[in-house]
């Protein structure tokens, strides 16, 4: 259930948001039909100008505002198109992965032009080079950066509009009305934005000055709405990359290596795999050896048939174990903290296993590569790299290069990224044919990316009923940011807040994400990075979970040895008062407190980035009748009960959205501390299947959970990511609160003998099963 | 190269293809039915369920060559018209589809063609036992969604069971 809060008095603003009143500068494009459009920039630069000499870069200035930012010298035109069928048309500079912005944007411009959502056709765009960084999804940050510039583009075409009807109904603007797409004047004679749009458009581009709509007066933005793209989704018509037929661009799999990040040397049979059944290319490519054949079956029947010589993996031979001994060979010294009978000092080290970031929808291209030019089409958040790197790869200069932005089915980090697309493209060269590649689940669940290994070291210091210190360093596997983060660091590194300009990459990230909303005297964090072996990437979150499980679990320690109730504890040391409106928020409607029986209890944490702060209470059962659960193929474990999440996201575009992005990401934030990592062992993770990695399923959900969405005036944050640290954190709190041990590996359950039986190395993917008509049911 | 024939969506259909590919890949590959989705290819995410003489399976696991001419295979496509007309929503679909649409269930929507063929077929055996659907049947769903969509599925499903 979601539910409208009462505005709970927030931090003073920094004013960027009360665009009320304020005047922007748009564009009418020269052309046939109204074209209007915004820089993506206008959020304006004044965050970087406004940071208080805060204890935390943290605490004015996050990674929404560095990817806002980013976007802004370099900004470009987004344009909002009036067709004379009486839509509006808006191409996306964003990936739809499944988190709703398209939804978002289309409710946006219905808004502003008093259109009806049905009216606006939102579509993705394809790579656009002029828009260097303002074409990245990531960081939960696109309605964040977006909202303002839509508006404006919005307002531009519907001024436009309404002068061309009060030319052509003989009136003055004023005294016409707009509703649903038509402009009728006090007399009842009325005009269709489909009617006006050649007429209102100007031959040539001109800057046009706007107001945007009254906020008071918002009837759809606010509105729990359903998603644009549902019916489409349950009907089966949603088109993700394998679903597209491109002319020629037959399915194509890759058969790889025994060992993570091998290399094939030499094709044994390649003769024989080609005679089989449906196939019709056998090539080497950098990363395995490519089968391309009628259907996707065949593929996996020629995989598993090539005989391939590897070279060896770089972490072969390795286990877990070991990385783990080479990350904590790695972490630095922390400044020795007194432990006396006055001052006393609580220190944990914690663990937290590789995880995959797979989605459901699998690594997939299209592609196409001719001598002269490529055309590739690819579920991906970074459409711009993706293009020039192809473009080097294949010899071709950028604009030879046409990269298409596919919906995907899921991200959590893994779209940032374009290996799908890379090899797709090297093997379309290889074979001089077009084609459709799909990754094996088994692959993308072993060789796709990683949320890096890591330990996190926190020390607290207290004293006489104040924490004077608390200093958390955060050790890992490296974090593959090179993906566009990296450069836009790089950009702009001359005018980001003091302090920041001189950190590496990763570290920069790591100081935007992960603040510590307490009073604790003395903060420290710090981040080291070792081992750039292995696939990575953020898994719907960067760094947050695994920081805030950390620390969150050390606070409530804390909070025991003052003897306090974890929730009192929390609010009486926070310093945001974001985080303070939705710790109490969630104390009333979670029930904090009540009586729970032996072997259950709650757990509570908080989280506060993109620009917003959520709370998170859930109430674990570790019973052994529950912890007992038997089904097959599965972990089942504790089960978490009931979780409430209160958020307070800014401004809301869509509850609806919203509430859906929470109760996933409580999902995520259950299988990070409960049950979901990677096995390394001996060289090869393995994970080759969902009943192998277990991500939350059906009999690990929780029966119940609770969203409720504060009623803000701050501006729309990011809701994506924003759910899963507090979740994780909220889930091991309530873990050591019910069993009275406080873990300290994630996910708890990855030291318990395997739940499953490994797949074979060699071949690399399963074989299809023939026994399905024996599960009918 | 065999000619295999079954009824698909109500139509009977003949392809020639090899008996031992996987009806999954005969449906998107050959057929150009995209509604059942690939997302393990060994009958463990359920991303691919259809229906079978109205009972859920799992395409991915079953061998072109053991279907029967009379076989009727649903798929997403065909969904409605397991129903008759007057049992069709606002959007002309099947009742379970309705439902997901009234809890805006999807969300990057992969899952979700094999989410609702595994829900009817649930909600038609509990039927047949005599019984409505429990917690326990939820919570023995083995479809996958990553993107966690499962408290809507949940209520979706029981929404759907009232409407069917
Ligand atoms: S693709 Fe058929 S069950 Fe996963
Ligand atoms: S909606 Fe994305 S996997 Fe289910």
């Amino acid at each position: 259930m979601t539910e409208i809060q009462e505005d709970i008095g927030t931090e003073p603003s920094i004013g960027r948001h009360s665009v009320g009143r304020r005047r922007f500068l748009g564009y009418l494009i020269g052309g046939t039909t109204v074209v209007a459009a915004a820089e993506l920039g206008l959020l304006s630069g004044q965050a970087a100008a406004k940071i208080p000499s805060a204890p935390q870069v943290f605490d004015a200035y996050d990674l929404s505002d560095l990817l806002t930012h980013a976007a802004q010298p370099t900004s470009s035109l987004i344009t909002v198109t009036i067709n004379e069928d009486g839509t509006a048309s808006f191409a996306l500079p964003r990936a739809e992965v499944g988190q709703g912005i398209t939804t978002a944007a289309a409710m946006i411009i219905a808004e502003e032009l008093d259109l009806p959502l049905k009216k606006i056709d939102v579509t993705l765009a394809p790579a656009r080079p002029e828009l260097i960084w303002n074409q990245i999804t990531g960081g939960s940050n696109t309605i964040h950066a977006m909202y303002t510039p839509i508006r404006v583009a919005a307002a531009v075409a519907k001024k436009t509009l309404l002068e061309a009807a009060a030319a052509q109904l003989g009136g003055v603007v004023d005294e016409l009305e707009t509703r649903d797409g038509v402009i009728t004047d006090a007399l009842g004679n009325s005009l269709t934005y489909g009617e006006l749009t050649a007429q209102a458009a100007s031959p040539d581009t001109k800057a046009v000055e706007v107001g945007l709509k009254d906020e008071a007066t918002f009837t759809l933005l606010g509105k729990p709405t359903n998603r644009i793209d549902a019916l489409d989704a349950v009907t089966g018509k949603k088109v993700y990359t394998t679903d597209l037929d491109v002319k020629g661009a037959l399915p194509t799999m890759v058969c790889r290596a025994p060992t993570l990040n091998g290399k094939p040397t030499k094709v044994l049979n390649a003769a024989e795999v080609k005679a089989m059944p449906g196939v019709t290319h056998v090539a080497m490519v950098p990363t395995g050896v490519a089968v391309r054949a009628r259907t996707f079956g065949q593929c996996i029947d020629g995989v598993r048939a090539l005989r391939v010589d590897w070279e060896d993996g770089p972490v072969v031979g390795e286990s877990d174990q070991d990385i783990l001994s080479g990350v904590k060979a790695a972490e630095l010294p922390m400044p020795a903290l007194p432990n006396t009978p006055l001052a006393k000092t609580i220190a944990y080290d914690f663990t937290f296993w590789f995880r995959s970031n797979s989605p459901m929808d699998t690594n997939s291209a299209i592609a196409d590569v001719r001598s002269d030019r490529a055309e590739i089409w690819s579920g991906l958040k970074n459409p711009i790299v993706t293009q020039q790197q192809i473009a080097l790869e294949l010899g071709l200069t950028p604009d030879k290069v046409k990269v298409n932005v596919m919906q995907a089915g899921g991200s959590f980090g893994r779209r940032l990224f374009f290996d799908g697309a890379m090899e797709a493209a090297q093997v379309s060269k290889a074979m001089g044919v077009p084609v459709k590649l799909m990754w094996h689940r088994s692959d993308d669940a072993r060789v796709g990316r990683a949320h890096p290994l890591a330990t996190s070291r926190v020390r607290a210091m207290h004293a006489a009923g104040e924490v004077l210190a608390f200093q958390q360093s955060h050790t890992a596997v490296e974090m593959d940011l090179r993906h566009g983060f990296g450069e836009i660091v790089t950009a702009l590194a001359a005018d980001l807040p003091a302090g920041l300009g001189n950190l590496g990459y990763a570290q920069t990230i790591f100081a935007l994400t992960t603040g510590i909303p307490y009073d604790f005297g003395v903060l420290l964090q710090t981040l080291n990075e070792t081992d750039t072996r292995f696939n990575t990437g953020a898994m719907r979150n960067v760094y947050s979970p695994d920081v805030r499980t950390a620390n969150e679990l050390v606070v409530d320690q804390l909070a025991k040895a003052m003897r306090k109730d974890p929730l009192a504890f929390r609010l009486e040391f926070c310093r945001n008062e974001r985080v303070r409106g939705v710790l109490k928020k969630a104390r009333e409607v979670a029930q904090w407190g009540k009586p729970m029986p032996a072997g259950t209890a709650q757990g509570i944490a908080v989280h506060t980035e993109y620009k917003g702060a959520s709370a998170c209470v859930v109430e674990i059962d570790c019973r052994p009748e529950t912890v007992g659960r038997r089904v097959r193929d599965a972990v089942t474990g504790p089960r978490v009960m009931k979780a409430t999440m209160v958020t307070d996201v800014g401004q809301v575009i869509n509850p609806r959205g919203v509430e859906a992005q929470m109760q996933g990401a409580i999902n995520d934030g259950i299988a990070m501390t409960l049950t979901s990592s990677l096995h390394l062992v001996d060289g090869h993770f393995e994970e080759a299947s969902w009943d192998n990695y277990f991500y939350t399923r059906q009999w690990n959900t929780p029966p119940e959970i609770e969203v409720v969405i504060m009623d803000s005036a701050e501006p729309p944050g990011g809701v994506g990511e924003a759910g899963v640290a507090p979740t994780a954190a909220a889930v091991a709190c309530a873990y050591a609160r019910a069993t009275g041990k406080v873990p300290t590996e994630f996910p708890i359950n990855h030291r318990d003998p395997l739940a499953f039986e490994p797949k074979p190395r060699t071949p690399p993917i399963p074989p299809s099963p023939t026994d399905g008509l024996r599960w009918t049911y | 190269m065999p000619e295999q024939t079954f009824i698909l969506n109500g139509e009977p259909v003949t392809v020639d293809v090899e008996d031992d590919v996987r009806l999954l890949w005969v449906l998107r590959d050959i057929l150009g039915v995209k509604g059942p989705k690939y997302g393990c290819g060994i009958n463990v995410c359920k991303a691919c369920t259809s229906h079978i003489n109205g009972k859920a399976f799992n395409p991915c696991a079953v061998p072109v060559g053991k279907l029967d001419a009379k076989d009727e295979i649903t798929t997403i496509e065909g969904l409605p018209g397991e129903v008759p007309e007057s049992k069709r929503g606002e959007h002309g679909l099947h009742p379970m589809q309705e439902s997901w649409l009234d809890k805006d269930v999807a969300q990057c929507g992969y899952c979700q063609p094999g989410q609702i063929m595994a829900a009817v077929a649930l909600v038609k055996k509990v039927r047949a036992e005599g019984r409505t659907i429990t917690d326990a049947d939820l919570d023995g769903i083995r479809n996958i969604c990553r993107c966690g969509t499962y408290t809507r599925i949940r209520e979706a499903i029981r929404e759907g069971e009232q409407r069917m």
